[in-house]
């Protein structure tokens, strides 16, 4: 495999939970935690996990938006991290994120052209050329620009906006978009079109995406490999395929299971998980899914389970597979 | 037939988007209550902008032997106060110097207000603390209070009633301006911007200012019916503008002791107050309701 375009090592993020007169820090809510995966070009890779999992948090440090407290970040081999104001402001277009609330992530003074624009001019385009091209990647996500280009935001549809959303992103010509839950707020209908859109436009701008969703249908259908989070933390990793076929972590099996499936072949008989994942604030010590996991075990408390290959390239952080492997099914 | 008109027609229609700014004033222009109360205001801005011209007599020579005229006397429209001076000059003099005092604070909150505001909203940490807690100092007293306890500190006369107004109204604009700067600062596109590569400057400058100013400008037009009456107040109180300039509340003052002799023309320059101070209050309502911004 070549050069990965986006590699994490150990990123973490702790958000301070301030009190008090003096704004002392009382607790850390560990939204990412230790968290490592490679991105090779041209791949797709999903992350999967509940909402309050840190999925989120992970896209914006990513593109340190925020910043990570440790861990390393590359970009095409380039430490990011370590990146001046201005190379990072180069290194901005090389990658983008589409957000998931497509009512929050338009500005509502701003033209639909005008908020495509805006990206550009930040990076010197000058004015008549940026609104050009801003409209030709309007014509481009199947929008007309002559209809819409002079709109405002809550002129348009969901579907819509997550189209200029998408624009927005891809005008800057970037090599990894990093989408976050960038179908989750639309109908059905309209999840398949924005989804086909966008494997469309990834064979043809050769563009690599980090897409990051709690419908498993979604991740299944559109990534290559899959990360899967819990509580800041993976808890698996492998191609789509292998973890749909046999999704080795007990939390992955619960969520295959929770997950309504058309094929009759694979519904499952097994409980999905009740109940509501733990505080990010004070998490379970050793394996954080162990209060809600139906195999818990005495040493599950102890230490984080240590990450055991069970496939070609599908890792599994789980006790059940160390050493003898237990089967679970 | 009728049906695949209005499928032609439609598209027509809706092909008109209209700018935020557009889309307030033809609200505005629909309002009836706002566009009356505007019009009171411009009529009370042009009486008292032109006060030199429209006074038919000199607002502070008065005549001993024409003391408290009824309304209606000759020469005299709106009679004279009590120390025979002409009610109608006094109360179109009177328009100046109340209107100064009640829009200067507020103009000058706006500026000073919303400058801190967003600051510590965007900037927020130890900067937000800081700005914040010290606007909480004087935000802890009541306005009228703190107006008073300043201007009885500084002395009388009108710069003085504008610094103290000035102080009043700061804190609250400010506190409009952060909590307005920390919503919008949380949206998506702010973060979209920040992803594009933009400064901070061009993010306020595009992103955030067009969003905040909207409510901070509808706060501010709120209180400007209430900074008029402080004003009026001060002087009432002997705090505000000195004789023997025209003031609404400093006429209403001295003539409150001429209530018993003739109740009508002391109750002229509280009639004025009220007049344009309601006129602001219907106004500012009228502009936030045009204001609200569609989903």
């Amino acid at each position: 495999m070549s050069r990965p375009l986006l590699e994490a090592r150990g990123l973490r993020k702790h958000f301070p939970l301030r009190g008090g007169v003096l704004q002392r820090t009382r607790a850390w809510v560990r939204a990412v935690d230790d968290v490592s995966f490679e991105v090779a070009p041209g791949e797709t890779l999903g992350i999967v996990g509940e909402s309050g999992c840190g999925k989120s948090t992970l896209a914006r440090v990513i593109l340190r938006l925020i910043e990570p407290e440790a861990g390393e970040l590359r970009f095409d081999g380039e430490d990011v991290r370590a990146a001046s104001p201005s190379r990072m402001k180069r290194l901005r277009r090389d990658m983008q994120l589409v957000f998931q609330d497509p009512y929050a992530s338009l500005n509502p003074r701003l033209t639909i052209e005008d908020a495509i624009a805006f990206s550009l001019l930040v990076h010197g385009t000058p004015r008549r050329e940026a609104r050009e091209r801003a409209r030709a990647m309007l014509g481009r996500v199947g929008l007309d620009p002559g209809l819409h280009g002079r709109r405002y935001a809550h002129e348009l549809s969901g579907g819509q906006r997550q189209r200029v959303n998408i624009a927005r992103a891809l005008v800057l010509d970037p090599r990894l978009l990093v989408l976050d839950e960038p179908v989750s707020a639309l109908d059905k209908s309209v999840q398949a079109q924005v989804l086909n859109l966008l494997q469309d436009l990834k064979t043809e701008r050769a563009l690599t995406y980090v897409f990051i969703s709690h419908d498993l249908n979604v991740i299944e259908y559109v990534s290559d490999r899959v990360l899967v989070m819990y509580l800041g933390e993976v808890v698996e990793t492998g191609t789509a395929e292998a973890l749909a076929q046999s999704p080795k972590h007990p939390y992955t099996q619960a969520l295959f299971a929770s997950a309504p499936s058309m094929d009759p072949d694979r519904r499952m008989d097994r409980l999905p998980i009740a109940g509501d994942p733990p505080n990010a604030i004070d998490p379970p010590s050793g394996c954080r899914f162990r209060t809600r996991c139906a195999f818990a075990m005495p040493r599950c408390a102890e230490a984080p389970p240590p990450w055991v290959p069970v496939g070609a390239t599908h890792d599994v952080a789980c006790y059940l597979y160390q050493a003898e492997p237990v089967s679970v099914a | 037939m009728a049906v695949s008109v209005a499928l032609v027609e439609a598209p027509a229609v809706a092909a008109a988007p209209m700018s935020y700014w557009r889309t307030v004033a033809w609200r505005l222009s629909r309002d009836r209550a706002t566009l009356v109360a505007g019009g009171v205001l411009v009529l009370i801005a042009l009486s008292a902008v032109l006060a030199p011209w429209l006074a038919p007599y000199d607002p502070s020579a008065g005549s001993i032997r024409l003391r408290l005229a009824e309304v209606g006397a000759p020469g005299h429209v709106l009679g004279t106060d009590e120390q025979g001076r002409d009610m109608l000059s006094r109360l179109l003099w009177g328009g100046r110097m109340t209107l100064v005092a009640g829009l200067t604070p507020v103009l000058v909150a706006l500026v000073l207000g919303a400058g801190l505001g967003v600051a510590a909203g965007y900037v927020g940490g130890i900067t937000n603390t800081l700005i914040m807690r010290t606007m909480d100092i004087f935000y802890a007293f009541p306005a009228v209070l703190l107006a008073i306890a300043i201007s009885g500190a500084l002395g009388p006369g009108l710069a003085n009633t504008l610094i103290s107004l000035s102080i009043v109204f700061v804190p609250r604009v400010v506190r409009v301006a952060e909590s307005a700067t920390v919503q919008v600062k949380g949206l998506e596109y702010i973060a979209a911007a920040r992803a594009s590569g933009a400064g901070v400057r061009a993010i306020v400058r595009h992103h955030l200012l067009a969003n905040v100013l909207g409510p901070i400008l509808v706060f501010a037009s709120t209180q400007v019916s209430l900074s008029i009456i402080l004003a009026a107040g001060l002087s009432f109180l002997g705090l505000g503008v000195t004789p023997p300039a025209a003031e609404w509340g400093l006429m209403l003052n001295t003539l409150r002791q001429s209530i018993y002799v003739n109740a009508i023309v002391p109750a002229l320059p509280g009639l004025a107050i009220f007049i344009t101070s309601m006129a602001f209050n219907l106004l500012s309502d009228g502009l936030r309701d045009a204001m609200e911004i569609r989903g």
